[in-house]
């Protein structure tokens, strides 16, 4: 993610240099902020381009109805961790607006207007950026609505605008004058947008910070209201069920669908090169008639292997030099000259992101393009690849960007695999209406783009004191974007999320990390909520706990030195372990475990404590998180995301795993492919650093630390250390 | 057939074999009860037939004829339950991506409807069956204890 985090540097480095007050449009980039400032600002931009009477929209991110409602156009969509609250927080803060005003909705695609600014010019959710790219440009926005709202005030009733003072959506002066937004957006309409605007002190907050905020995305998530891409009805739209090759690598040899046309509701078969999918009026039909169908494989270039063989060539890689990732001082020597030397190795597993809601799409093919409706959270490679399919120009794919039912990194495929293939059908379809794509749970499960298996193999070196003075580490894994729109984020020739992390942050004088990344593995890999960090973690801070005990020292007190640099990983790392009163006496049978991460410009470190029953199983039963994420935003939200992420975690790290055999996934529902649930769920007390840093992310960075400190617990309670993930039930 | 949901009947053109979920989000409209795993393995499409909860994605419609079904929508309305749980998880901000809140809620409801005051250990044992991947066991387990106290 270093591509990531190298615009994001930069956008804080433009933005902190004209803190205070800021020019519109400067904290984008510098070069093009005229440019941009200007496709900001102006009527007709807030989400549609038709401007209606009587609307005030002051730019792309607001549209004020005379009803006085507020409409917030977010840039990013909501997949369930909280952009659309947090996006609404800093523009309702700034306007000084009432929050039972706000509606918030998906702005549509055009990366002009609805850029991520970490992303450079591409529109998409992801790598925890909402809130740290959208923090300043946010309010800003809500500021220059409320310039133009306070002026329009001003000359309506010929007082100064500093005598013009706005509380809870209300504008009001001394003279007794008051009037709603709704009221003034006509006449706020016509007043020119500020060239700057002031954005308020935190001291002046009165929604930053707060935890009395209702989710602006609640209402129809508690009523079955809400709009998800499984629930879009069309007229005489069609649902298509796919039968997908069972093997990577396979594809279509012959078809017998004779008896798939005898279902009634069927309408068509349509092949692809790697599948077959029938449409029906409804999914039974559709279901009723795939698996009707007789379907003959070709399976000449299918991948055939299975998961042991993989991981025993993994580790015979791991025993050869490979790509040189990181390299301080001299580690191999260091490792010769050591008192004492450690040695572990970790395997893990594919993982799939199981998104409740199964992927999915509906597509509409137009006389001018294409139309698709979906939880999109990659708009801009979406509408890249989708155009390059139909031979038509990117801007003439109209995204309709629905609630996700989670994604955890799926929805936004860097090949956009699932929308082409909804896409690819509705093109071979003989009839011209809306396809709803519905991939069952088990297509779900089967269909590739995992968290890529990994293995690291570790070597440490300890001087006679117990100092740490060597690291040497060695990765073997798939790397995610080669061969996607996205290989601009590789680094000198490698993948860096396959790595990043890796004995970050510890001050160790001599460091080596090495990577090989196998080419011949067809199966296909994504991120997966927290990317690198979801193995490079629990390698790291497993061996580092391991290192303690081999250096006879505390974890945290043999943490602390070699953290001396990183004050926030400090912070965070004091904070947990005195809430959760680490070195206090627990019961034969428990234990505690500690782990530290930063990822995505976040700082968590996690306490787990578990039970290890008679019969060797165990339960997790309290975590306690302190998070270090600069100002923040929504507390409730990051205390929703860092238990969530716990949750999600702990799911990984009790039971799931994708295994291949003879290449094929032997997981299909949820009875093999085992989520948590909620008998599972420890007690999670979260603890948010006060901070005046910039806001960085939230949906990720609270699962890393969690896996690592659960094994670190169990062995604390067990004195047996877990090198496989899943752990399984027994300590 | 002829399908009692939500208290109104309503005639629709279905085979008996199709499972009640499709027969409630492509025949009836009615889309709060969500498709999870088809195999009554997560609980999003958990309904109430004649009270008790029903995974909808495993009931052939056949079986249900004649019976009150209650989605959702239904629940919304008609269930003072329903409503207090819905209170309760509007003030804990229970919801993350929302897609199994539906099933949740009519699992709580069931649950609460059947024993007004459940313990932690008796709310995890009912609500085991719904799975939430978003992890909002905790805020879940909150807003049932809540409800329960709003009911008392």
């Amino acid at each position: 993610m270093e591509t990531i985090n190298q615009s994001r540097r930069h956008f804080f480095k433009v933005a902190a240099a004209v803190a205070g007050s800021l020019t519109l449009g400067v904290y984008w980039d510098a070069a093009q902020a005229e440019e941009k400032a200007a496709k900001v600002a102006g009527p007709g931009e807030a989400g549609s381009t038709e401007l209606k009477h009587g609307l005030f929209e002051p730019n792309a991110f607001i549209r004020i109805d005379p009803d006085n409602t507020i409409h917030i156009i977010s840039k990013h969509m909501e997949m369930g961790q909280g952009s659309h609250t947090g996006l609404s927080t800093l523009i309702a803060e700034e306007m000084d607006a009432d929050w039972a005003q706000i509606r918030t909705e998906n702005a549509p695609a055009d990366a002009s207007r609805y850029g991520n600014m970490a992303f450079g010019n591409i529109q998409g959710t992801g790598g925890s950026t909402s809130m740290a790219n959208s923090y300043l440009q946010m309010r800003q926005a809500g500021a220059a609505a409320k310039v133009m709202l306070v002026g329009a005030a001003a000359s309506l009733w010929g007082v100064p605008a500093s005598e013009i003072t706005v509380q809870k959506g209300v504008v009001s002066h001394a003279s007794g004058k008051k009037a709603t937004f709704g009221e003034l957006a006509e006449a706020a309409q016509k007043q020119a947008v500020p060239a700057t605007v002031e954005l308020k002190k935190p001291e002046q907050f009165v929604y930053i910070g707060k935890s009395d905020l209702q989710r602006v995305d609640i209402m129809g998530k508690v009523n079955g209201t809400a709009q998800f891409t499984q629930d879009v009805q069309l007229p005489n739209m069609l649902t298509a069920l796919v039968a997908h090759a069972p093997w990577f690598g396979a594809s279509v040899k012959s078809v017998d669908d004779s008896a798939t046309k005898a279902v009634a509701g069927v309408k068509s078969v349509v092949t692809l090169p790697n599948a077959v999918a029938v449409l029906a009026t409804d999914f039974w039909s559709a279901k009723k008639g795939r698996d009707a169908l007789k379907i003959t494989w070709d399976d000449s270039k299918a991948y055939k292997g299975s998961s042991a063989d993989q991981f025993a060539a993994y580790q015979k890689l791991a025993e050869q030099a490979g790509k040189e990732t990181l390299k301080e001082g001299s580690a191999q020597e260091a490792l010769q000259t050591a008192a004492k030397t450690v040695k572990a190795a970790y395997s893990f597993p594919y993982l799939a992101h199981a998104a409740m809601e199964p992927m999915n799409c509906v597509v509409q093919l137009t006389e001018q393009g294409c139309e698709l409706w979906y939880g999109a959270q990659l708009h801009t490679i979406d509408q890249m690849l989708v155009g390059k399919v139909l031979g038509i120009d990117p801007a003439q794919v109209k995204i309709n960007s629905l609630y996700a039912g989670g994604s955890f990194g799926r929805r936004g495929n860097p090949a956009s695999d699932y929308i082409l293939e909804a896409v690819m059908i509705a093109k071979a379809s003989p009839d011209r209406v809306p396809v709803k794509m519905v991939w069952t749970r088990e297509d779900d499960m089967r269909k590739g783009y995992y968290r890529p298996a990994f293995y690291h193999s570790l070597q440490a070196g300890l001087d006679q004191a117990g100092n740490a003075t060597a690291w040497f580490q060695r990765v073997v894994g798939q790397s995610i974007v080669t061969g996607t729109p996205m290989e601009g984020m590789m680094q000198n020739g490698f993948d860096p999320m396959s790595v990043e992390g890796a004995g970050e942050p510890y001050a160790i004088p001599h460091k080596a990390i090495e990577l090989h990344t196998p080419t011949d593995i067809p199966v296909t890999v994504q991120w997966w909520r927290s990317v690198g960090h979801t193995h490079t973690a629990y390698a790291t801070e497993c061996f580092i706990d391991e290192m303690a005990h081999a250096a006879g020292k505390d974890p945290v007190e043999f943490r602390r030195p070699l953290l001396k640099d990183s004050p926030r990983h400090l912070a965070v790392l004091n904070l947990a372990a005195e809430k959760a009163g680490w070195g206090t006496a627990l019961p034969k049978g428990r234990g505690r475990g500690i782990a530290v991460v930063k990822s995505f410009n976040s700082y968590v470190a996690e306490v787990a404590e578990v039970t290890v029953k008679e019969d060797g199983t165990f339960s997790v039963d309290r975590v306690v998180v302190a998070v270090d994420c600069g100002v923040a935003v929504n507390p409730d939200v990051i205390t929703a995301q860092m238990t969530g992420g716990v949750g999600y975690a702990l799911s990984a790290a009790l039971g799931e795993k994708i295994t291949l055999k003879d290449g094929q996934v032997e997981q299909s529902n949820f009875h093999d492919y085992t989520p948590l649930r909620i008998n599972q769920m420890p007690v999670v007390e979260v603890h948010i650093l006060a901070s005046q840093e910039n806001p960085s992310g939230v949906g990720e960075p609270g699962v890393p630390p969690l896996a690592p400190a659960v094994a670190n617990a169990l062995f604390a309670a067990t004195g047996k250390r877990h090198y496989e993930l899943p752990l399984g039930n027994k300590a | 057939m002829k399908l009692m949901i939500n208290g109104q009947t309503q005639e629709l053109d279905i085979a008996p074999d199709m499972p009640l979920l499709w027969a409630l989000r492509d025949h009836a409209h009615l889309t709060g009860t969500k498709f999870g795993c088809g195999l009554a393995q997560c609980g999003a499409c958990t309904v109430h037939v004649d009270g008790q909860p029903t995974r909808a994605c495993v009931t052939p419609v056949s079986a249900v004829e004649g019976k009150q079904i209650t989605t959702i929508e239904g629940a919304s309305q008609s269930s003072k339950v329903t409503q207090a749980l819905q209170a309760a998880w509007l003030a804990n901000n229970v919801p993350q991506c929302g897609y199994c809140q539906s099933g949740q809620l009519m699992s709580a409801t069931a649950l609460l409807s059947q024993n007004p005051k459940p313990t932690d250990d008796e709310i995890n044992s009912f609500m085991a069956g719904n799975i939430c991947r978003c992890a909002t066991y905790q805020s879940i387990k909150t807003a049932i204890k809540q409800a329960a106290a709003s009911l008392a």
